[in-house]
């Protein structure tokens, strides 16, 4: 088992080299997902039209359960792009550098997963042909939307995070569009020229561009928090039992960093089979994003426990009953799946053995996801199926419109992260070229001696000595 | 509104937005319903249906929880008398029944919440619900702690009211189309005919002038529907109101999350008033010879 990061001998031309040809020549794998991409994309297609033709009538929804799935499924894709921003972001001001080789996909995954995500409320919507009404624009007739709606705070926070995000993304792949730029042909060679803003690498361009990305990630960090907060007031600002919790913020939180680490354990796996990445997605590195989803898994546990005790030893009766009932009524099952995929299948991580066999990784990652899937459903769910008046108490079931649709959102958002992977490189190419270059000098004793000494530092070798210098 | 305003008003304005946003309200639409006159004959509901052009969905879609009864009788049994003997399988008193339609909160939910403002509080102190403008996220009917808002899940026009029975169809209100959340507006098209009338006659609107359809149905004259402001202020001039004379008779106040009544046999109780909602219809509670 290799204990480095990555290969620190590897030479440059043969990073450019390896990174290039994963966008020309994938393995059948990738050809496999695209297709069962787009078959799943179609049955939402298929269910999408029906809906809009026919109504909300034909998805099961009912009253009291005039929310089910398409709201569910939209936390969870809101939550999933959280990861991204964590990997990208977050481990790069605090300069985990092991984060190099796999924040371009995952930075990626943040884009399509929004992407998705923004589809959901426009489906859900009965009258999706006004939904731009939720949008302050001006009109004739001076009417705007409601700002004390948190549904509007959504639509404001997930189009800034989108457009950020796509920004970040967008601005981190400069240096790797103009290599792609200098090896491409034909429309590909247009492509790339226009997206790399004339990128030739000098000193001010490679200073103007720190600083921007540096910018970018101060500026993402608040905001990627902050979208999960909102989306949890959704719930958190209405009066129901069960949504009415004054934890949901950080919990949102918590669950989307869980549910998107997995994703990119995931995504990891996929990539590093389809494009024959194993030299830089490295078993070293997928160890780290298992230990980091291990510890925000317990982070989600503990929030989990917060939000029932507090329920339990509070006063309000409706919401303790509603705790009861998650617990032993009609949504039990899913319930106790989650909480066994959410808690306690993460201690399978604790073993080396499994988070070093890739195919259990990758069906463990699945597992999560589909817990933390039934982390939302159990959040919107059990509250309309029993809430205040007893006359209204209900369980439904989502019809077929509904699940199509579900399972068409993961074909979508497999297509446009496919697409993505196909025609940018998904690894990057100079930061892993920076990993590697720091890494080699830190090895050498002499040139880390140089490069790394502050004026306060101790030297590498002075542990023995004592302070004599201080 | 200026800043200067806001600061020195800021209280007023506060309070103001807790009551729903107005402060000078023109009427205060408000309901008694007495249980205890409630026979559960439905006919209440079956008013609704023709006064406001509700969609007959099926019996497959009441079924499925896609009904359209702005107004429902809720039936409630007591815990069944299961003695040695079985005698009954039900409490000897019956049923209970509770007539449910939109309480008209003054501290609504379900306004604040709409992402296009398209349910909003009237000076009339009604709960409007502006169809036109509603885009169907249903976020309202979900924060709804009565459950009192009904979403058309279909397009019901034609299957509801084949022809010729379209010719039936109340022209004083729009019939909606799918995608759209719909409620109780307490017969807000009577309303505004009878707030007109008494303005072309150049008077105030009387009690009795106005009746919503469930209340001139209700053959044992449970439901009783009228002006409460007159209770804030007793020296308008205007006769209170009969609504508003058993309000103050069962010393139920609006804006209270708790009454304090001076006896125990008062009758009077507003629903789920605890979570601070303030409803505009208050119960009588059913007498028991037990």
């Amino acid at each position: 088992m290799p204990t480095r990061d990555i290969n620190e001998d590897i030479k440059w031309a043969q990073i450019n080299k390896d990174v290039l040809r994963s966008m020309e020549k994938p393995r059948m794998g990738y050809w496999v997902a695209v297709v069962v991409s787009i078959t799943l994309l179609m049955f939402a297609v298929g269910a999408e039209i029906y809906q809009y033709n026919v109504g909300m009538g034909p998805a099961n929804l009912n009253w009291p359960h005039m929310w089910d799935l398409y709201i569910a499924t939209f936390i969870f894709w809101i939550g999933m792009s959280h990861s991204g921003t964590l990997l990208s972001a977050i481990l790069h001001i605090i300069q985990a550098d092991w984060r190099k080789p796999i924040y371009r996909f995952a930075e990626a995954m943040t884009t399509f997963t929004l992407m998705t995500a923004g589809l959901f409320p426009i489906i859900h919507i009965g009258r999706l042909w006004n939904m731009y009404w939720v949008l302050p624009y001006f009109s004739d007739r001076g009417i705007w939307p409601n700002f004390r709606s948190p549904l509007v705070w959504d639509a404001f926070a997930i189009s800034t995070y989108l457009t950020s995000s796509a920004l970040f993304l967008f601005i981190g792949m400069i240096p790797d569009l103009s290599i792609c730029r200098d090896n491409a042909r034909g429309w590909r060679k247009k492509l790339y020229t226009v997206l790399s803003l004339g990128w030739r690498g000098d000193d001010r361009q490679w200073r103007n561009f720190r600083k921007t990305y540096m910018l970018m990630a101060c500026f993402l960090i608040p905001l990627a928090v902050s979208v999960h907060s909102i989306v949890s007031s959704d719930f958190a600002m209405s009066i129901m039992p069960g949504w009415h919790v004054t934890t949901f913020p950080p919990y949102f939180v918590a669950g989307a960093l869980y549910s998107g680490c997995a994703a990119i354990i995931t995504l990891f796996i996929l990539l590093r089979y389809f494009f024959r990445f194993e030299q830089y997605m490295t078993m070293p590195i997928l160890d780290k994003t298992i230990k980091l989803t291990f510890a925000i898994a317990m982070v989600w546990t503990y929030l989990n426990i917060i939000e029932f005790s507090s329920i339990w030893y509070g006063h309000d009766m409706v919401a303790k009953e509603l705790l009861l009932s998650k617990f032993n009524g009609p949504y039990a099952p899913y319930f106790w799946a989650m909480i066994f995929l959410g808690s306690v299948l993460p201690f399978a991580l604790a073993f080396e053995k499994v988070r070093h066999h890739i195919p259990t990784m990758f069906v463990i990652s699945l597992l999560l996801n589909v817990g933390m899937w039934l982390e939302r459903w159990m959040i919107v769910t059990p509250t309309l199926s029993l809430s205040y008046h007893p006359f209204a108490f209900d369980v439904m079931w989502p019809s077929w419109v509904q699940w199509f649709i579900v399972l068409g959102s993961f074909g979508w958002f497999g297509l446009l992260f496919l697409v993505f992977v196909k025609i940018v490189p998904s690894v990057s190419m100079y930061e892993v070229k920076e990993m590697i270059f720091h890494r080699r000098h830190l090895a050498n004793k002499d040139i880390a001696e140089v490069m790394h000494r502050r004026e306060s530092d101790r030297s590498p070798d002075s542990a023995g000595r004592g302070l004599e210098g201080a | 509104m200026s800043l200067n305003h806001i600061l020195n008003d800021w209280s007023k304005y506060r309070r103001g937005r807790e009551e729903g946003g107005f402060h000078d309200y023109e009427h205060m639409w408000g309901m008694v319903i007495d249980l205890d006159k409630c026979t559960g004959c439905n006919a209440c509901a079956v008013a609704c249906y023709a006064e406001n052009n509700l969609a007959v969905v099926g019996k497959e879609r009441i079924g499925k929880g896609q009904g359209m009864h702005w107004l429902r009788l809720e039936r409630y049994w007591d815990e069944p008398d299961l003695g040695e003997e079985r005698v009954s399988d039900y409490q000897h008193h019956g049923a209970s029944y509770v007539p449910m339609m939109c309480q008209q909160c003054n501290a609504a939910t379900c306004e604040p919440v709409c992402p296009v403002a398209a349910t909003y509080h009237t000076p009339d102190g009604l709960n409007a619900q502006v169809y036109n403008r509603c885009i169907g996220s249903r976020y309202c009917s979900n924060n709804c702690p009565y459950r009192l808002r009904y979403f058309n899940f279909y397009s019901y026009y034609e299957e509801s009211w084949p022809s010729p029975l379209n010719l039936q169809l109340n022209p004083d209100l729009s019939v909606r189309d799918k995608g759209v959340m719909e409620k109780c507006t307490f017969c807000v098209q009577r309303i505004r005919t009878g707030k007109d009338a008494a303005r072309r006659e150049d008077r105030q609107v009387q009690d009795g002038d106005i009746q919503t359809a469930c209340a001139q149905t209700c053959p044992t004259r449970a439901i009783t529907f009228g002006d409460l402001l007159n209770l804030h202020d007793p020296a308008s001039g205007n006769a209170d109101s009969k609504a508003a004379r058993l309000w103050r008779k069962h010393q139920v106040e609006l804006g209270k999350t708790k009454q304090n009544k001076q006896t125990a046999d008062l009758r009077g109780y507003r629903i789920l008033e605890a979570l601070n909602t303030d409803p505009c219809v208050m119960f009588l509670e059913r007498v028991r010879d037990v």
